[in-house]
C-alpha cells in the first residue's frame, strides 16, 4: 500500500467505497440484512448534507453552526407539499392558488430552491462576520428557524408532519427501498462530481485562497464577498437536497432536523471523514451512522465514548479517516 | 400594569442568569479565543450538584456551597486536560473538541442520575412573595436571584477596575501577546479565568434549578440565549455582556408576554397567536441581527 | 503641470490617542520612484496602509490618477492599477509558490465565475506564470511551499503577485528588511528595471539603497511631512538631518 503514491490510494480508496456502495443492496440481501439498505440510505444522504458542508468548511474556511438550517428547510419543502397533497388543500390561495404534490419532480426542484434561497438570505448577513461572529450568526439563525417551525401549529409544530408516502418519480417506485437506495447514491454521486470539478476551477481556486488568506486575495483584487456567498448557497442548495431525501427515508420532518445539535453532528462526520476532501466526509458519515448503529446495541449511553473520541480524533488525527487511508497532502508545516 | 412590572422583573431575572453564563464565556472567547461550546455543561453540573445536595441535606445554602467550588474545579481540570490544547487550534476543532465535551458531559450525567428531572424546591426561607412595589407581590426568591446577579456584577466591576488580577484579565483580554510580554503567567490565568467563568456558569445553574427542571441538555438551551448575549455585547468585553444580558432577558420576557396581545390589536386571534409566538420565540435572533448589521463588533466591544 | 499620479491631502489617521497621520499631503508623479523614510513609528506604513485601502482615514482625500480613491473598499483598487507588498509577508503559504502566482494572475483575467475547467492548469495563466516568475528570479522555486520558503524568497514572491496586476502605482513596503547584502542588490536592480514600466512608491530602511534607487524623498516624522524632494535636497536639508540621517554623517 505504500509504494502507491497518494493519488493512487486515492483513487483506489474511492474505488472501492463506490464499488461497496453500488453492490450495496445484492450484498444485504445476501446477508439476509435487508435493513441495511435502509441504514446505508441514511448515510449516503448525511454523506452528501456533510460533503455539501464541506465544500464551504474545507475548502472554504467557512465555519458554518448552521448547515442543519438547509437541510431542515429541504425537508420541510416536501414534507409540507406532501401534507396539502394529502389534505387536498392549497398551499397558498392568493395571487394564485399552489397546491401541494407529492412528486419528487415538483417538490425536489422546489426544496432546492428554497434551500438555495435561504443560504442566499442567510450568507448575505453572515458573511459580513468572520471568525467566532460568523460560527455564532450561523448558529443563531439555524435556531431562529427552528424556533420558527416548532411554532408552526399548522404544519405539526415540535412533532413535526409524517408523509402518507414517499415522492414518486416517473418510472420508479421509490416506495421499495432498493430503488431509494439507488437514487440516492446517484444524488450523492452527481454532487460529488460536480463539486470535485467546482473546487478545481477558478473559481474553486479563489474560495480556496479566500481560505487561505482573505486580506491577501482581496488586495489581489478579488471581491471575496461575492464568491463565499454563491459557494455557501450551492452548499446550501445541496444539503436543501439531501433534506428533500431524508424527508423521503423516514417519511417523517421535524424541527429538530435544523436544530444546531444536527448541523453540529453534520461538522463532526466531516471531521472524522477528513475536511477539505469531498470524499473523507462520505466515510465520516458511514463511520459515524455505523458507530451509533453498532455502539447503542451495547449501550445507550455510547456517546459518553463517543465525546472523549471526537476529542482524540481532534487532537491527534485532525484529517480524520481520509488522512489515515490515504495520507495528508503535503502542506506547510 | 401589575403584569407588566412582574413581566419586567421576569426579564431582569432572565438577564442576570444571561448574565452569569457570559461574563465568564465572553472573556474565554476574548481572552484566549476559543470558542467553547461546553460551557452549558457546567451550568448544568452546578444545577446537579447543588439538586443532589440539597436534597440529600436539606440545606439549599450548603447546596450551593458544593457545587460551586464543583464547577470550578472541574472547569479548571477540562481546561487543563482539554481547552488548553485547542487554544492555538482552529475554530473548526474548538467546535468539535467542546462538542464533544457536551457529549460527554450530557451522558455522563444520565448514567449518574437517570433521565428523570431532578427537582429542586425553593428554599423555604425565600418562599414566600415581597412587595418590592406596594400592591404587587413578586416571588422573594426571584428577587434573591436579582440581588445576587447584580452583586455579582459589582463584584465583577470592581475586581476589574480595582484589583490587579482584574487588570492583568483585561490586558489579556485586549492584547494577549503583550500581556505575556509583561511576564504575567498567562498559563495561570487563563486557568483561573476559566474556573472563574465555569463558577459563575455553576451558579447560574443553582440558582435556575428551582425554576427550571434540572435535566440533561439543559446546558444548551441557555448557551445559545448565551452566544447571542456575547454577540450582542461584543466579545470579551463583561461590560458588553451586563448590557446584552438584560437587553436579551427583557426582549425575550416581554416578547413573549405581550407580543401576542399586540398582535391581536391587528390580526384576527387565531392568526395572532400563532404568528406572536413565532416572533416571540425568534425576536432576540432579530435584535440579534439589527444589532450586528448596525454595530457589526457588538455593542461594546473590548477592543476598538 | 500635469495631474500627479498619486495625490493626498491632508490625510488624518489616530489610533485612540495616537496621531498616525497628521495633515499630511503628499504627491507622486508618473514614473518616479518616490521613496518614504522616517524614523520608526512615523507613519509610514499607516500611510501606505491608507493608500492600498487595508485602513480607511479619518479626514483627508487620496487621488489616484485625478480618481478619489479614499473610502474604496480594499478589494476595487488593485483593478485601478494599484498593488503592494507587505512588511510582514502576506503569501499563501499552504500554496506553492507556483499556485501563488498563479492566483494573482487570474486576479487581473476578469472574474472568476467559471465552475468547470481546471483553474491551475489554464493554458492562459500558464502563460503568464514563467515570466512572472523569471521576472522575481523564482523560477528555480516554482514547486516549493511558499510558507517554507527563506525570507528573502517570500519577498521576492510578495513582489512577484504585486506586479502581476501590471500596476500603474506599485507600493513596495520595505522589501530589503531582513535581507542580505546579495537579495538587497537583486531587488535594487528588480526595482529600477521596473521604474520603466510603472511608478513606485518605496518605504525602506535602507539608505544606500533609497539614495542609489530614488528619484525623490519624502521624509515622515511623528505622522507629518518634513521634507520633500529630490535626493540631494533631502541630503542636505538640515531638519532632516537633525531628526533622522543625523548620525549617518
Amino acid at each position: 500500500m505504500r509504494m502507491l503514491s497518494r493519488f493512487d490510494r486515492k483513487s483506489l480508496c474511492i474505488f472501492i467505497s463506490a464499488l461497496l456502495l453500488v453492490l450495496l443492496p445484492i450484498l444485504a440481501a445476501l446477508a439476509g440484512e435487508p435493513y441495511l439498505v435502509s441504514l446505508f440510505s441514511r448515510i449516503l444522504i448525511y454523506a452528501l448534507a456533510a460533503a455539501s458542508l464541506d465544500l464551504i468548511l474545507g475548502y472554504g474556511g467557512l465555519v458554518s453552526l448552521g448547515h442543519a438550517a438547509f437541510f431542515g428547510i429541504g425537508a420541510y419543502a416536501v414534507g409540507i407539499l406532501a401534507h396539502h397533497d394529502f389534505e387536498e388543500t392549497a398551499l397558498i390561495s392568493w395571487p394564485l392558488i399552489i397546491p401541494g404534490s407529492d412528486s419528487g419532480l415538483v417538490a425536489w426542484p422546489l426544496a432546492i430552491m428554497v434551500s438555495a434561497l435561504l443560504a442566499a438570505i442567510i450568507g448575505a448577513l453572515s458573511l459580513r462576520t468572520r471568525g467566532m461572529h460568523f460560527i455564532m450568526i450561523t448558529l443563531a439563525f439555524a435556531q431562529m428557524l427552528f424556533f420558527f417551525f416548532v411554532s408552526l401549529e399548522g404544519y405539526g409544530g415540535d412533532d413535526g408532519l409524517t408523509l402518507f408516502s414517499r415522492n414518486t418519480l416517473p418510472g420508479l417506485d421509490l416506495g421499495d427501498d432498493v430503488q431509494f437506495y439507488y437514487i440516492c447514491l446517484a444524488s450523492l454521486s452527481v454532487f460529488l462530481l460536480l463539486a470535485g470539478r467546482l473546487v478545481e476551477s477558478r473559481f474553486g481556486i479563489v474560495i480556496r485562497g479566500c481560505r487561505e488568506n482573505e486580506k491577501r486575495m482581496q488586495s489581489l483584487g478579488f471581491p471575496t464577498y461575492r464568491y463565499k456567498l454563491l459557494c455557501f448557497v450551492i452548499a446550501g442548495a445541496a444539503a436543501g437536497l439531501a433534506g428533500a431525501l431524508i424527508a423521503n427515508q423516514v417519511e417523517y420532518v421535524s424541527p429538530g432536523l435544523m436544530h444546531w445539535t444536527r448541523s453540529a453532528i453534520i461538522l463532526v462526520m466531516v471531521l472524522l471523514g477528513g475536511s477539505g476532501t469531498l470524499y473523507g466526509p462520505v466515510l465520516g458519515a458511514a463511520a459515524f451512522l455505523l458507530l451509533e448503529e453498532v455502539l447503542s446495541i451495547y449501550t445507550e449511553h455510547w456517546m459518553v465514548y463517543f465525546g472523549p473520541v471526537m476529542i482524540l480524533v481532534v487532537l491527534f488525527a485532525r484529517h480524520g479517516l481520509f488522512g489515515i487511508l490515504v495520507g495528508k497532502e503535503k502542506r506547510h508545516g | 400594569m401589575l403584569l407588566v412590572i412582574e413581566q419586567i422583573f421576569n426579564g431582569l431575572q432572565l438577564g442576570v442568569t444571561l448574565f452569569l453564563m457570559s461574563a465568564g464565556l465572553t472573556l474565554v472567547f476574548g481572552i484566549m479565543q476559543v470558542i467553547n461550546l461546553a460551557h452549558g455543561s457546567f451550568y448544568m453540573i452546578g444545577a446537579y450538584v447543588a439538586a443532589t445536595v440539597t436534597a440529600r441535606s436539606g440545606s439549599f445554602l450548603l447546596g450551593m456551597a458544593v457545587a460551586l467550588p464543583a464547577a470550578a474545579v472541574v472547569g479548571m481540570l477540562v481546561e487543563m486536560v482539554v481547552l488548553r490544547r485547542l487554544y492555538k487550534k482552529e475554530h473548526v476543532d474548538q467546535v468539535l473538541a467542546t462538542f464533544g465535551l457536551i457529549m460527554f458531559f450530557n451522558e455522563l450525567t444520565r448514567i449518574l442520575w437517570g433521565r428523570q428531572p431532578l427537582f429542586m424546591d425553593v428554599p423555604s426561607w425565600l418562599s414566600g412573595s415581597v412587595e418590592l412595589i406596594p400592591g404587587i407581590p413578586y416571588p422573594s426568591y426571584r428577587i434573591a436571584v436579582i440581588g445576587v446577579g447584580l452583586m455579582v456584577a459589582l463584584f465583577l466591576y470592581l475586581m476589574f477596575t480595582r484589583t490587579r488580577i482584574g487588570m492583568q484579565i483585561r490586558a489579556g483580554a485586549s492584547n494577549r501577546e503583550m500581556a505575556g510580554a509583561l511576564g504575567i503567567n498567562i498559563r495561570l490565568l487563563y486557568t483561573l479565568v476559566f474556573g472563574l467563568g465555569t463558577l459563575l456558569a455553576g451558579l447560574a445553574g443553582v440558582m435556575a434549578g428551582p425554576i427550571l427542571a434540572v435535566e440533561a441538555g439543559m446546558g444548551e438551551s441557555i448557551l445559545i440565549l448565551t452566544f447571542v448575549v456575547i454577540v450582542i455585547g461584543g466579545i470579551g468585553s463583561v461590560r458588553g455582556a451586563f448590557i446584552g444580558a438584560l437587553l436579551v432577558g427583557m426582549v425575550d420576557t416581554l416578547g413573549r408576554a405581550f407580543l401576542p396581545a399586540l398582535f391581536r390589536m391587528f390580526l384576527s386571534s387565531a392568526h395572532a397567536d400563532g404568528v406572536a409566538a413565532s416572533v416571540a420565540s425568534m425576536s432576540i435572533y432579530i435584535l440579534m441581527a439589527i444589532i450586528l448589521i448596525w454595530r457589526p463588533k457588538g455593542l461594546l466591544p473590548a477592543h476598538s | 503641470m500635469a495631474e500627479p499620479l498619486l495625490r493626498i491631502e491632508s490625510l488624518c489617521k489616530s489610533f485612540g490617542a495616537v496621531k498616525a497621520c497628521h495633515d499630511l499631503s503628499l504627491e507622486v508623479h508618473a514614473g518616479e520612484i518616490h521613496a518614504l523614510i522616517g524614523p520608526n513609528g512615523a507613519g509610514k506604513t499607516t500611510l501606505l496602509n491608507q493608500i492600498a485601502g487595508d485602513l480607511t482615514p479619518d479626514s483627508g482625500q487620496i487621488f489616484l490618477a485625478g480618481q478619489e480613491i479614499t473610502h474604496l473598499p480594499l478589494y476595487r483598487r488593485a483593478p485601478l492599477g494599484l498593488a503592494r507588498s507587505y512588511q510582514i509577508t502576506s503569501v499563501f503559504a499552504n500554496l506553492s509558490v507556483e499556485e501563488n502566482m498563479l492566483l494573482a494572475i487570474q486576479a487581473h483575467h476578469g472574474h472568476s465565475f467559471r465552475f468547470w475547467g481546471r483553474g491551475l492548469k489554464d493554458p492562459q495563466l500558464l502563460a503568464e506564470l514563467g515570466p512572472a516568475l523569471e521576472t522575481v528570479g523564482l523560477s528555480e522555486r516554482a514547486e516549493a511551499i511558499a510558507g517554507n520558503l527563506s525570507h528573502g524568497e517570500k519577498k521576492q514572491l510578495e513582489v512577484g503577485m504585486a506586479l502581476s496586476c501590471k500596476p500603474q502605482l506599485l507600493l513596495l513596503d520595505e522589501p530589503m528588511a531582513g535581507m542580505g547584502p546579495g537579495g538587497s542588490i537583486e531587488l535594487s536592480k528588480l526595482i529600477h528595471k521596473l521604474k520603466k514600466e510603472m511608478t513606485i512608491l518605496l518605504v525602506e530602511h535602507d539608505m544606500e539603497a533609497i539614495f542609489s534607487l530614488a528619484d525623490r524623498i519624502t521624509v515622515l516624522v511623528y505622522g507629518e511631512v518634513v521634507a520633500t524632494g529630490s535626493v540631494e535636497e533631502i541630503r542636505s536639508n538640515p531638519a532632516v538631518r537633525q531628526a533622522y540621517l543625523g548620525e549617518e554623517d
